[in-house]
């Protein structure tokens, strides 16, 4: 049991992870950290959900060139989700307008969903890990 | 119901104030490290927290607050908990999201 649990894709349990994120990518490691980890869960075939909310959202931003700061963007990892059954990826109404920006400024599809919304999703999960 | 930590300071970091756009009412709200700035009376946050306290049960860390010497300043229904007391919160709710 405990062996199948550690194998990825070995057919385990399977757990509601929510991933939730609320910082800008490159001041700091959190948003490259949660991506990581996202993708570790998925390998395990865990049912992943991710918020993004706050400065969280600028993680998704398009256009995103590191090229001349000599950091890695990362940002086009976040389309390589889908490939890996990760495509409940929520961002909150509130964060975006105070942002203002829409879906359209985003490197993903995602659902807009209103903080009250999102509160209802966090009660249905089995682990949250918060960046 | 959750337990949401809150740990930094809600002068300084909006964390508490998405905490609060999301937490459903009766979940627990426990403040933790520089968090504890946030149970405060006289704060210009003060307000904010008190309104919550209607809808949501508020904590303190007491070994914090106490480190900061603003034990004098807790808000009145706030409750002090110790290691001890927020390990047994972790237990009573659902699952604890650490807001950082």
């Amino acid at each position: 049991m405990a062996d199948e649990m550690m194998e990825p894709g070995g057919g385990g349990v399977t757990k509601k992870f929510l991933y939730v994120n609320r910082k800008a990518p490159y001041g700091t490691i959190y948003a490259l950290e949660s991506l990581e980890v996202v993708l570790i869960g998925a390998a395990f075939e865990q049912d992943v959900s991710m918020i993004f909310a706050d400065d969280g959202i600028y993680q998704l931003k398009k256009g995103q060139d590191t090229t001349a700061s000599d950091m890695k963007n990362f940002s086009p990892t976040y389309r390589a989700l889908e490939m890996y059954d990760v495509e409940k990826l929520y961002v909150e109404k509130e964060s975006m307008d105070a942002r203002g920006l829409t879906p359209d400024d985003l490197v993903v599809p995602v659902e807009v969903k209103t903080a009250a919304e999102l509160g209802d999703l966090m009660e249905n999960q089995d682990v949250i890990l918060s960046f | 119901m959750l337990l949401h930590t809150i740990n930094k300071s809600p002068l300084v970091n909006n964390a508490l104030s998405t905490c609060l756009r999301m937490a459903k009412d009766g979940s627990g709200i426990l403040f933790i490290e520089d968090g504890v700035y946030g149970a405060l009376t006289g704060t210009e946050i003060t307000a904010v927290v008190e309104k919550a306290m209607k809808t949501k049960k508020v904590y303190a860390l007491e070994p914090d607050v106490k480190a900061r010497g603003v034990q004098d300043r807790v808000i009145k229904g706030v409750q002090l908990v110790d290691y001890s007391g927020f390990v047994d919160l972790t237990t009573e709710y659902d699952k604890v999201e650490s807001w950082l």
